[in-house]
């Protein structure tokens, strides 16, 4: 049954080693020489991993629940760890997403001052296609010693990029960046060696077929008993990355003093790893740790939903604001899966995917200011929608999908969410209500920031004659646009696209919600 | 005439081509052919609608759903059992609103032609406007809730981006618009909460979101009386409540736990097949069947609405089956009772709460208390906006969608007292009355409209909560045309005196504009000024400030009313189309308002006097005095603009406008006039409608409506007593504002109203003049506290104490005591060939590193990274030497 032969997707996962690779020699020869060519290697190597995650797509059957183009070598048998990728339906979409976001992150980094500034293109583009890989490798894996190495080496390029190419306070933001995630890591690692040993094998379906059957279990009796300490675990690992409230805090200083490229990456990707993960893992091999922790993490989604929003609201630095906003927006993501339901889930993934896009977006159109005055200050700015008419009118679209109007991406993505979690068994009613308020609280700081930098009038005079859009910055948004329209409008195919797959997972989970939410209920009828 | 119905997707169609067209090549067009895209675009959906009009008509009023092309369902999870599509409903109620919006609209696009010339942007605002349209349509027309949300974020962003649309205006006027299309912006989405929490119960209640599916009938009662002969033109119109709800038990195939009125419904099933003979013969076209009822649906195929009256027709304990079979063949039934996740509750509790919501949504988009406030403030955009959007057509669609809910506010009950109805009564007739009296105390002649508009939609919201569903939508339809009117009239004023203005100066700029007054944080900074404006406006930031940079003058606001006066010499065709519009909106007998008002307060009296209903007594009382604050405003409005003598230099230059603006004028005053023949009471004589009565026949818009409108009560006939009670008090009114205002007294040497001059009503009048310090109160209760918490939040929460404080306290020394754990392999030696290989490459990267940046904290970060790296090998190593 199992596939050994070359699949697709290590095909897909591996051209941007490859890429790498060329890199490396191209600098070894005569790196000089060649400064000019490594962005144009990375890019086309970004680009054919694009195709080839199409091909995948084409080649997947959406009403197969099944892990598709799977590949599997052993690895080191007798520990039960084997090289094991795969997807389904939501690695498939993630896997997209990354392809997609990545050669957009450097094409936007060919006009980087920064770049250019500081040079050693040859590294930062190698980082790149580095980044890429692990982060493909991420969303691939079956196997869990897999997962966590894809997992690690993202930080590695990503640390990098802030720590080489970022602001003035870089050091201190990429050493917070690592820092943190290492934390969770180990936990995770922990937590993924115990399930492991347990099950004899490190191959996540078959630890999800037999934790589904029964023939391995992990103990669970109510929020502290072994099962929920192996699921915080993972959580933590995960919370810390999405970020979760109150895990957030190096959010901020990442994105403000990553390069723009990074910004992109870190928000369009790296963050949803974090959601991923906590879908992959947390839900099928946890099921029941799920279900009684739902409440308390939809709860945390709900706080970061509404924190992130007021938090907002106040920052004067633009690429602060957007990070604050992704904390409120990846709540929602944690609050659709943790409905439990398949609106929830469904609502969730593509919000990973809307996120991944319109706050990538607004990173770029920052950058393309930044690249313009050099500060990300809204006080500097003022009016210069008239400076820059297009400009203006793509950060007004990119926005309004930030903020959810409807008819674009965002929309889809909240609406589905918050219609599972009010509808959910385990949160319901008042965490859909307190989770709407932050559609309200969106609009507050998105239209605040707008109006600081596009309206109002054109009174200050290096404002004036800021440089019109080049070709390439226009044609780094246009795919961003698509989307935006593309899934506002027609989101039928994403969702087929991962409906069998979610079912299965919920499948997993509901029994437990039953089981748990009954009993909590008969418990509380008989008290009186 | 079947296919007619499948021109529904052109009235999208055609006004996002024209914006599409102006959006990209508006600027190579140039002016001339952008006024023409944008106004043929809106023109077109005008004969569409007639179109629709006609189809309606021609099949027996029975709504079509219509399934645009090239657009799949839009939102689509299988498994979760959720479909929502892009589906446009063609019935009474929508199309009726289609008429009328496409063609204000499309004359409010050729006034714009003439208003707008010159804008460096005019391109741009014909694209907002024809982008307006397509989200209007889309509200309007979409068969479903989610649709129907689509059209009204939509629009409330048009709005935003057309209130906003003079933002780069120079000293702070451009900030202060922004800030007006801001608060527009957000008072609308703090509505849009409300729709999407309805949105949410509607859907895990009902488990759709349509209205109504495809063949399915809305009102039973209406298509059983057209079946039968009645003529629905004449006096057949009520048939009583108790009568529809027999029929109604027709509408669902029940079969368990059947009770007596349900008894009557399997009758109705069996005479399915005869009706749909019977149809046959009547139309020829048995392509296309007329269904009288629902019996060819089971519960789990209805809509909304016809499951809610399935529901709410059970007694406790009693269940229905759905017609759903599950896979172990047993049928699906359903209760009254409702289940949430961890909650369950009565259907009539869930109607309750959706209503509730709904109307918080109502109250954003139609300007209600409690979130009227950015109405007045959305002044600030161009007059073709505020005749467009803030007048005539999005703000009605609060009102629109409670018609549209008619079925629920019917079922949303406690013990069978329909709460929401009162609630919504309480809240419109309050709005009515509190936004006439402001409307008493401004000088800005917009500011005055505008206050009118958010009055005479609280009598529309008023009507719905009366139940009078018919009489809200006839009003609103009125009102679109007279208040239009008065708009456009309002802007020609304007543009006449700015013009003057110019004129006497030897200018001939047009910079148009609008003095916003208040932004919302300069209130206090010059409340003081009661003599001049009361903080109505900052005399150092005038609107012309573009055109006056040079001249140092005094600035000049050519809106409001003060510099006005004898305007009516100047431009006679602006005062008497004015004039026109003055008498419809104060509802004197023959115009449009008369009828349409005078079916709300017959309606109260009916419910008052007929059953002793709460809502009756409080809509009554409420709205006929709003209707006297509406005379005498619109009163002293006249005095004030147009006759007496001319007070300013620029209104002594004024002169009449071009045709593009005249024409409109002119074409809405006609039907001011006449528009309100369309839906005459029953009751009266033939001779008082100048023969329209004999042509359309009473009640023809109501009669028209019901086949849409399946829980409105019936209108009620001509009430003489009120009818000229309210036509007294507006006369009333109107010559006591002549008294006051008359005469060249409009304002009096200071510039001072005469009620403010009057010891007696001065205080009185100031509280109207300051417009009741809502805008304070809710700076002061809620924007001050929110920005304050937000600083707190951001600054001393999140930074000082997340960022800082835990940072460094626990993670960081954290992280020092788990580093020092497990460099302690390294230490010891074990794993040193690969820590060597691992180290080199770590050498070289913190190299890299150390050229960009020198410091400790890096070596710390690097010592760390070896650190996982080594956590990984470890795990490995003992595999690989096996």
């Amino acid at each position: 049954m199992e596939n050994t032969g070359l699949s697709l997707t290590t095909v897909t996962l591996f051209l941007p080693m490859v890429g790498l690779t060329i890199i490396a020699g191209m600098a070894l020869l005569d790196a000089e020489k060649n400064r000019e060519n490594f962005k144009w290697v990375a890019f086309a190597f970004s680009i054919l991993t694009f195709f080839a995650s199409l091909l995948m797509w084409a080649n997947y059957n959406s009403a197969d629940p099944a892990l598709q183009l799977v590949q599997r070598n052993d690895w080191l048998p007798q520990y039960g760890i084997s090289y094991y990728v795969g997807i389904d339906g939501i690695s498939l979409l993630l896997v997209l997403l990354t392809t997609v976001i990545t050669p957009i992150a450097v094409f936007a980094s060919f006009r980087s001052h920064v770049i250019h500034e500081r040079g050693r293109e040859a590294l930062y583009y190698g980082f790149m296609l580095l980044l890429e890989w692990a982060m493909i490798g991420v969303f691939v894996a079956q196997d869990l010693v897999i997962f966590y190495i894809f997992w690690e080496v993202t930080l590695i390029p990503m640390y990098f990029m802030i720590g080489i190419w970022g602001s003035e306070n870089r050091v201190y933001a990429a050493v917070k960046f690592f820092l943190y995630t290492m934390a969770g890591s180990i936990l995770m690692l922990l937590a993924m060696l115990y399930v492991g040993t347990q099950a004899g094998t490190f191959a996540l379906p078959e630890i999800v077929n037999a934790v589904q059957s029964g023939a391995v279990s992990f103990p669970f009796d109510g929020l502290f008993s072994t099962q929920s300490f192996l699921f915080l675990g993972f959580l933590i690992a995960f919370a810390i990355k999405v970020p979760l409230w109150p895990f957030h805090s190096w959010l901020p200083d990442a994105h403000v003093q990553a390069p723009t490229a990074g910004s992109v990456i870190l928000a369009g990707v790296l963050l949803k790893m974090g959601t991923y993960g906590i879908v992959r893992f947390c839900l099928p091999l946890f099921p029941e740790a799920s279900v009684a922790w739902a409440p308390v993490v939809g709860g945390l989604a709900v706080i970061g939903i509404i924190y992130g929003a007021w938090v907002s609201y106040a920052q004067v630095d633009m690429k602060k604001l957007v990070a604050y906003s992704s904390v409120s927006h990846m709540g929602f993501v944690v609050l659709g899966i943790f409905a439990l339901n398949a609106q929830g889930l469904q609502g969730a993934t593509l919000q990973m995917i809307n996120h991944g896009i319109s706050t990538g977006g607004l990173f770029l159109l920052v950058g393309m200011l930044y690249e313009r005055r050099h500060t990300k200050l809204m006080a500097a700015y003022g009016g210069i929608w008239k400076a820059l008419p297009l400009f203006g009118a793509i950060s007004l679209i990119v926005s309004l999908s930030s903020m959810g109007l409807p008819g674009l991406n965002g929309f889809v993505g909240e609406f589905t969410i918050l219609m599972g979690a009010f509808g959910s068994e385990v949160l319901g009613f008042f965490f859909a209500l307190f989770a709407t308020l932050g559609v309200i609280l969106a609009a507050v700081y998105t239209l605040a920031m707008f109006q600081k930098v596009y309206l109002g009038e054109l009174d200050k005079e290096e404002n004036k004659h800021l440089e019109p859009m080049h070709w390439q910055e226009i044609a780094v948004l246009i795919p961003i646009l698509v989307l935006i329209f593309w899934i506002g409008l027609q989101p039928v195919g994403f969702f087929n696209t991962m409906d069998t797959s979610t079912e299965a997972i919920v499948n997993y989970v509901q029994p437990h919600i039953d089981e748990i939410v009954v009993e909590n209920a008969a418990s509380v009828s008989e008290a009186p | 005439m079947q296919n007619l119905a499948y021109l529904a997707p052109l009235m999208i169609l055609f006004p996002s081509i024209g914006a599409f067209i102006n959006f990209f090549w508006g600027n190579r067009l140039g002016e001339r052919y952008s006024a023409i895209i944008g106004t043929v675009a809106a023109g077109l959906t005008f004969p569409v609608a007639l179109a629709l009009l006609s189809y309606l008509n021609a099949n027996s009023f029975q709504a079509a759903v219509i399934n645009p092309p090239f657009l799949n369902s839009w939102i689509l999870i299988p498994s979760a059992g959720v479909e929502i599509g892009w589906n446009q409903r063609v019935d009474t109620l929508s199309v009726s609103m289609l008429v009328f919006i496409s063609f204000v609209g499309t004359l409010i696009h050729l006034y714009a032609s003439s208003y707008m010339h010159g804008d460096p942007r005019f391109p741009r605002f014909f694209a907002y406007l024809n982008m307006f349209l397509a989200f209007m349509y889309t509200l309007v027309t979409g068969n479903n809730f989610l649709m129907m949300f689509v059209g009204w974020e939509g629009v409330g962003l048009c709005s935003y981006l057309l209130i906003g649309f003079w933002w780069d205006k120079t000293r702070g006027e451009g900030w202060r618009n922004a800030n007006a299309a801001r608060k527009a912006f957000i008072a609308n989405r703090i509505g849009d909460f409300g729709v999407l929490m309805a949105i949410f119960l509607i859907f895990w209640t009902f488990g759709t979101l349509d209205f109504y599916k495809p063949t399915e009938v809305a009102n039973v009662t209406a298509m059983e009386n057209l079946r039968s002969g009645d003529d629905h033109h004449g006096e057949g119109d009520d048939h009583s409540e108790e009568g529809s709800g027999e029929h109604e038990g027709s509408q669902i195939i029940l079969i368990a736990e059947e009770t007596e009125g349900e008894g009557d419904g399997h009758g109705e099933g069996e005479g399915e097949g005869e009706a749909h003979g019977a149809e046959g013969e009547e139309h020829g076209h048995a392509a296309a069947p007329v269904y009288y009822d629902n019996s060819h649906l089971t519960f789990s195929q209805l809509g909304v609405f016809n499951q809610t009256i399935a529901l709410a027709k059970l007694k406790d304990g009693e269940t229905l089956e759905t017609g759903v079979i599950s896979e172990d063949g047993i049928a699906e039934t359903r209760g009254r009772m409702i289940d949430f996740g961890p909650f369950s509750l009565d259907i009539h509790t869930v109607l309750i709460l959706i209503t509730l919501f709904l109307l918080l949504g109502a109250a954003g988009k139609s300007a209600q208390i409690p979130l009227f406030v950015w109405l007045p403030d959305a002044m600030a955009g161009p007059t073709p906006v505020s005749a467009l959007i803030h007048a005539a057509t999005m703000v009605t669609a609060g009102v629109y969608i409670m018609v549209r809910s008619n079925v629920f506010l019917y079922y949303a009950t406690i013990d069978g007292f329909q709460i929401t109805s009162l609630i919504i009564t309480i809240v419109g007739a309050t709005t009515a009355i509190v936004a006439g009296f402001i409307a008493i105390g401004q000088f800005d002649i917009k500011r005055v409209l505008a206050y009118s508009t958010v009055s005479q939609l609280g009598f529309m919201v008023a009507a719905v909560g009366m139940g009078a569903y018919a009489a809200a939508m006839f009003h609103m339809i009125t009102h679109a045309f007279f208040k239009a009117l008065l708009f456009l009239g309002s802007g020609s004023v304007i543009h006449g005196v700015e013009h003057g203005h110019h004129h006497g100066h030897g200018h001939d700029d047009h910079g148009h504009g609008r003095h916003d007054d208040h932004g919302q944080h300069h209130d206090h900074a010059h409340g003081e000024h009661d003599d001049h404006s009361l903080g109505d406006h900052n005399p150092a930031v005038s609107q012309h400030a573009d055109a006056h940079d040079a001249h140092h003058e005094t600035p000049f606001d050519p809106q409001d009313m003060r510099n006005m006066g004898g305007l009516s010499q100047k431009m006679p065709i602006t005062y008497w189309t004015y004039l026109i519009g003055t008498l419809a909106l104060a509802g004197i007998y023959p115009f449009a308002g008369f009828w349409s008002k005078d079916e709300i307060l017959a309606d109260a009296w009916k419910l008052f006097l007929g059953d002793g209903d709460l809502r009756g007594v409080i809509a009554l009382g409420f709205l006929i005095v709003a209707a006297g604050m509406t005379a005498f405003y619109m009163g002293r409005q006249i005095e004030m603009v147009f006759h007496g003598k001319p007070r300013t230099p620029a209104a002594e230059n004024a002169s009449e406008n071009p045709w593009q603006i005249t024409v409109p004028l002119m074409i809405l005053a006609f039907f001011s006039l006449f528009v309100g023949f369309i839906n005459i009471p029953s009751g009266l004589a033939n001779i008082f409608s100048f023969g329209f009565y004999g042509t359309f026949g009473g009640h023809a818009l109501s009669d028209f409506l019901d086949f849409s409108i399946a829980r409105g009560h019936p209108a009620p006939p001509f009430n003489p007593i009120v009818a000229l009670t309210a036509l007294a008090i507006g006369i009333g009114a109107l010559v006591l504002a002549r008294l006051l205002y008359g005469g060249g007294r409009a304002v009096n040497a200071d510039n001072k109203d005469p009620l403010e001059v009057d010891a007696n009503s001065r205080d009185i009048w100031r509280i109207a003049n300051r417009r009741m310090y809502w805008d304070e109160i809710y700076n002061a209760v809620f924007i001050m506290p929110y920005t304050r918490a937000s600083n707190f939040l951001a600054n001393v929460v999140d930074w000082n104490f997340f960022h800082d404080y835990f940072h460094d306290t626990v993670i960081w020394k954290g992280f020092n005591s788990i580093g020092q754990l497990l460099s302690k392999p390294f230490d010891l030696g074990i794993i040193d060939g690969i820590v060597n290989g691992v180290g080199r490459v770590t050498q070289w990267f913190s190299g890299q590193l150390r050229r960009s940046q020198t410091g400790y904290v890096r070596i710390y970060a690097i010592a760390l990274l070896v650190g996982v790296v080594a956590v990984v090998l470890l795990m490995l190593l003992p595999a690989i030497g096996r």
